[in-house]
């Protein structure tokens, strides 16, 4: 199914979990998650499931003043 | 001498000896981001909240691995953010990826020219951010009247810009700088538009707590050598102020006496 992930479509398995996107992704250091305008906290990531059509933003930290 | 160790200041509930702060933006790479900040003797260092690049070459580093939260204060901030919400919601993402660390820097932009804050945005982002638990050190303009505001609604640490973000053009208006840090409760930290050394030191002349700077040191054409210039100019200017600096006159006074003159 179609995911909005950082602002691009994006494809994930049906019935994936938020946890499966981060081990596909392989993402490492720290990071934070939202869907929809909701973040997900770390302890939900096994059991919080992705819907179709979810607008996904993955952040972290970068250079700034 | 000043022994800078019993010239410690307090944000929120933490102690701290440097009083210049820095970003970390601007750098050309990460080495020399962190070579400026060790440089500096920093001990609150600044981050931007943005999208992870998904699919990015993975031997690029993470940020937060050579600049570490076991190391450093992080200070993520809401830069870009043009109203409340948007702020409000990097701060939540912001508190989340560093594992609950509440503090914030809030800037809440009016004009891309200028980038000098909406006061009105600020100030409900910080009332709902305090409201959340959020420990707010907020950007905000030189006004002495909304800086108490800011003050009054929770803020940690109120953060006068002394000039445009980026301009380096130093304080543009010290009698304000200085009526805020008088009438102030909670440390004032000159935030944006500081270019060099005298800046800096100026600031800490008039009594600021400390200067949070980010182009400065990294445009500088050598910036390790400008960050330690920097970390020399607040001791200079935090020793003057508690000095005590002799009065300004309009007329001379000598330095040498007049008595046993032989001519």
């Amino acid at each position: 199914m179609k995911v909005l992930l950082n602002g691009s479509s994006y494809s994930v398995e049906n019935n994936c979990s938020v946890n499966s996107l981060i081990k596909n992704l392989d993402l490492s250091g720290k990071y934070a998650i939202e869907i929809n305008q909701n973040i997900i906290p770390r302890s939900q990531y096994s059991d919080k499931k992705i819907n179709s059509g979810d607008k996904i933003e993955i952040v972290q930290a970068i250079g700034g003043g | 001498m000043t022994n800078f160790d019993k010239d410690k200041f307090k944000i929120a509930d933490s102690i701290y000896s440097s009083r210049l702060l820095v970003g970390t933006g601007k750098y050309k790479n990460i080495q020399e981001t962190k070579s400026a900040i060790n440089e500096s003797g920093a001990e609150i260092v600044t981050v931007a909240i943005r999208r992870t690049n998904i699919g990015q070459e993975k031997n690029e580093p993470n940020l937060l691995d050579i600049i570490s939260p076991d190391k450093f204060t992080i200070l993520p901030n809401t830069a870009g953010c043009y109203d409340a919400d948007t702020a409000i919601r990097t701060c939540h993402l912001a508190r989340e990826l560093l594992n609950g660390h509440a503090l914030v820097k809030l800037e809440v932009l009016a004009d891309k020219k200028t980038l000098f804050p909406d006061i009105a945005q600020t100030l409900s982002a910080a009332e709902k951010l305090v409201n959340d638990n959020f420990k707010v050190m907020v950007y905000t303009t030189d006004d002495p009247i909304i800086a108490k505001r800011l003050e009054e609604i929770g803020c940690v640490a109120v953060m006068p810009l002394a000039a445009p973000i980026g301009s380096g053009l130093g304080i543009q208006n010290p009698y304000n700088i200085r009526n805020i840090v008088e009438n102030a409760s909670v440390p004032i930290i000159v935030d944006a538009g500081v270019g060099t050394a005298s800046d800096a030191s100026i600031a800490m002349e008039l009594g600021c707590d400390g200067v949070l700077m980010n182009t400065a040191i990294a445009e500088a054409k050598n910036p390790i050598l400008m960050a330690s210039a920097m970390k020399k100019a607040i001791q200079a200017g935090r020793e003057a102020y508690l000095a005590g600096r002799m009065p300004k006159r309009a007329y001379a006074s000598a330095s040498s006496p007049i008595d046993g003159r032989f001519f």
